[in-house]
């Protein structure tokens, strides 16, 4: 309950002013893509020099809260993540802006937010102490499983066909191997100098998510139909409101998974989203709405990824282990003012300690407040005309994908992928497995490789990797999965065919 | 129209063939970049951060410096983008870490070596140390020798990678004490390693003076021994290798400092050289510093040439044999 105490130090006038900069910042930054909450905290290091400890985290946790929640804004209505955390969001989310819902669907996607990173905070305020050990359970062999249990839900995630998922996964996994190798440093499949440093998650993502609607839109404003903007619906808060208590058991999944994977150091923020977006479809009786632009499957997505951000700081706050780029950016900012996170952090600056975690709580409130003020404005770029449209997408997607690294050789990257992703989305093969298996391929290969350098000099391979309760129940996870995608399939054959 | 683009366009040109005549004395005229090989939040990338940021007085560069991180595969791919895509005018800088990117170019497979750099200053030096976990049975490096004689290829230990100064550190210490030890290269830099020596992962590892600092004070390791000549300043109780009868010498010692590609004008090496360790110097960098645990070490551009020189001689001895 010691948080209590601390309140006060977050509504002085210092601190509620850097906290709304931080907020209004980060959410517009967070839905600029290419700009990812990594890099906005980091540049915002240098600003935290002049600041006293406890202040220059609040600006830093604000920007970070606000950053994961901004990059819905470009993910709904743009339908570019502006980070891995906001893939699952464009599934459902652009579809309901695109049917002229885009003030609904930003809304709820505030609101869910909201609840997800309360909640995700208050399991921080609460559970710190039990939960620091959680990070120090996990080995290389079971980051490999947690990276199988990943790629089993490929198949299923946005995609009709279960082969042509699995498939494009597998082009992810591939496209994942190029460049040097992380470990061994060898090269591998670098035939131009741009693919030196492997595929940038970013800009990837860019590229395949943007490029191929772009593409599309340039087509269609040359057929001379569908200029016509799409009419915009009116939505008010309150009805949002109302619409996210109506669907607990998204937000319960959302909420659920975004916390459990958040104390996961090293996998959180990119596949929260996505991995509670499949289980939310997987426990639905509306399992067909989702990817046509049903609320759950938004819900769950955006309450996942907010409630990550706070147990995502735990094994940073107890044990001095960032677990996440972001977090490693936040370790600086702390380092930087001679504060050594660790075991003692709560008992020998508590006004650092707390302070900064209840901005983040705070800062929910008011990110919240900022975005459902903004969605009714943001959501009126759905009526501008799709060929004006295509020009900004297009823009945007340029000048996000070389701001990543200042690099020509990622807007390359990006158009080509993105070019590759069109040809692909013809036939049937879509975008977000692909991205899935580029996120999963480097965790899976690297533990894989580190742990058996292990198990090498211990028991040998199968012992570290087969051995052991934790590696049991995830094994167990992935038969699960497997045989339930598996019987889904066949089900929904015998459907078809009865 | 036409013709005003035109004269601007001859303006534009008589400026720069002036600046280039007159040895770049309005060096920067603009913001300059420095390239950081390791992702956000390491520890190359925090110092850089903290060395860098007072270039903007005038006393300095007069122009701020913008850290842009290249990470990936322990550095070879933003060393290998420095060398062979950033422009030699002044405006790319690059971190360097020693023995890290010799090492590398030794070993082979990437485009650079010490020919495609040319040094600029020096501004720390982080000592790699031997850690273990705080229930480790282990207290002194003569235990971690004697495990290893016992159990040969059985002790496990983690380190940022392979080729990098952690390795090199790895290498040495086997060599010295005659033992093979499991070495375990670790993705995701020097916190990914130590983080492998807490959890118990790992029965020891290799890191930083820095972090291994900082992570004994909030209790999670202890640290047996520095490869360094000298006890750290940080660390006054632990011995160092020789001490305990090793023989590691600094081989491993981390230098981080700036470095431009080869071809940048003399005129702008001159003025970066002269200007840069005393923005080093600077008491608020030196403040930040201390508070962080970053050892300095601040060395002048003929300083740098004589140590990289040194380094390629050891080291190419030390991976002979590999």
């Amino acid at each position: 309950m010691d948080f209590i105490f601390y309140f006060g130090d977050v509504f002085t006038f210092t601190s509620i002013a850097l906290l709304l900069a931080g907020t209004f910042f980060g959410l517009i930054l967070g839905a600029t893509p290419g700009l990812s909450p990594t890099m906005a905290v980091a540049l915002a290091i240098p600003f935290t020099f002049k600041l006293d400890p406890a202040q220059g985290l609040i600006l830093l946790g604000a920007l970070y809260t606000s950053t994961v929640a901004g990059g819905a804004v470009s993910a709904i209505l743009l339908k570019i993540p502006g980070a891995p955390a906001n893939i699952a969001t464009t599934l459902d989310g652009h579809q309901m802006a695109k049917n002229g819902q885009g003030a609904r669907a930003l809304q709820l996607s505030f609101l869910a937010s909201l609840v997800g990173g309360v909640f995700g905070i208050l399991v921080l305020i609460f559970m710190v102490k039990p939960l620091a050990n959680v990070a120090l359970f996990f080995g290389y062999s079971h980051y490999f499983w947690l990276a199988i249990l990943g790629v089993t839900i490929i198949g299923s995630l946005g995609s009709k066909s279960v082969v042509k998922g699995l498939l494009s996964g597998c082009i992810g996994l591939w496209l994942a191997t190029i460049g040097f190798d992380d470990i061994l440093g060898t090269q591998r499949f670098i035939f131009h100098p741009a693919l030196g440093g492997g595929i940038h998650i970013i800009a990837a993502l860019i590229g395949i998510f943007a490029i191929p609607q772009v593409i599309e839109m340039f087509a269609k404003g040359r057929q001379k139909v569908n200029m016509e903007a799409i009419e915009v619906e009116k939505h008010s808060i309150s009805q949002a409101a109302s619409e996210i208590t109506r669907n607990p058991r998204a937000l319960g999944i959302g909420t659920a998974v975004g916390t459990i994977i958040g104390l996961i150091p090293g996998i959180g923020g990119q596949i929260a989203g996505l991995v509670a977006y499949d289980q939310s479809q997987k426990f639905s009786p509306d399992k067909a709405k989702y990817g046509t632009g049903h609320p759950e499957g938004l819900i769950a997505a955006e309450s996942a990824n907010n409630a990550m951000v706070g147990p995502s700081l735990v094994p940073l706050l107890t044990l001095g282990i960032p677990g996440s780029p972001t977090a490693a950016v936040l370790l600086g900012g702390l380092i930087i003012h001679g504060i050594f996170p660790g075991t003692d952090l709560f008992d020998n600056h508590p006004e650092v300690a707390w302070t900064f975690i209840n901005s983040m709580l705070i800062g929910q409130v008011v990110m919240c407040l900022f975005g459902l003020y903004i969605a009714g404005l943001a959501a009126r770029i759905a009526q501008v005309p799709q060929s004006v449209m295509a020009a900004i997408v297009l823009g945007l997607a340029l000048f996000g994908s070389y701001s990543v690294q200042t690099s020509m050789g990622d807007v390359y990257v990006m158009g080509a992928l993105g070019i590759a992703m069109y040809f692909l989305e013809r036939y049937g093969f879509s975008a977000a497995p692909l991205v899935l298996g580029l996120i999963l391929g480097p965790i899976a290969e690297s533990n894989f490789v580190t742990g058996s350098t292990i198990a090498a000099a211990q028991n040998g391979t199968f012992i570290y990797f087969f051995t052991g309760w934790l590696n049991f129940i995830l094994i167990g996870l992935v038969v699960a999965s497997i045989a339930y995608s598996a019987w889904s399939e066949i089900s929904a054959k015998k459907g078809a065919t009865a | 129209m036409k013709k005003l683009l035109a004269g601007a366009a001859i303006a534009l040109a008589a400026l720069t063939t002036q600046a280039a005549a007159d040895g770049h004395a309005n060096y920067p005229d603009r913001p300059v970049m420095m390239v950081v090989s390791y992702g956000a939040g390491g520890a190359t990338d925090f110092q850089a951060r903290i060395v860098t940021m007072t270039a903007g007085n005038e006393d300095a560069l007069g122009m701020p410096i913008a850290i842009l991180n290249k990470p990936g595969a322990g550095g070879r791919v933003g060393w290998n983008w420095f060398a062979t895509q950033a422009e030699a005018d002044g405006y790319t800088l690059s971190a360097y870490n020693v023995p890290h990117f010799i090492a590398q170019s030794i070993k082979g497979g990437v485009e650079y070596s010490t020919d495609s750099f040319e040094p600029i200053a020096n501004w720390g030096a982080d000592p790699a140390v031997f850690v273990v976990s705080t229930d480790s049975e282990m207290n002194s490096m003569a235990d971690v020798v004697a495990f290893a004689k016992a159990n040969p290829g059985k002790l496990t230990f983690s380190g940022a990678g392979l080729f990098v100064g952690h390795h090199i550190a790895a290498l040495q210490i086997e060599k010295a004490a005659g033992v093979k030890m499991a070495y375990i290269p670790t993705k995701g830099g020097g916190s990914a390693a130590m983080k492998a020596v807490i959890a118990g992962d790992v029965m020891g590892g290799v890191n930083n003076l820095s972090d291994a600092f900082r992570a004994a004070a909030a209790g999670n390791v202890k640290i047996l021994g520095v490869a360094d000549l000298e006890r750290s300043s940080f660390l006054p109780d632990v011995p160092t290798m020789m001490e305990q009868g090793l023989d590691v010498d600094n081989s491993s010692v981390n230098f981080r400092g700036v470095m431009v590609p080869k071809g940048t004008p003399q005129g702008v090496i001159d003025k970066l050289a002269e200007t840069v360790p005393a923005m080093f110097a600077n008491k608020r960098v030196a403040g930040k510093m201390k508070a962080g645990g970053s050892p300095m070490h601040i060395m002048n551009r003929a300083e740098v040439q004589a140590m990289w020189a040194a380094r390629q001689e050891t080291l190419e001895a030390l991976l002979a044999g590999l």
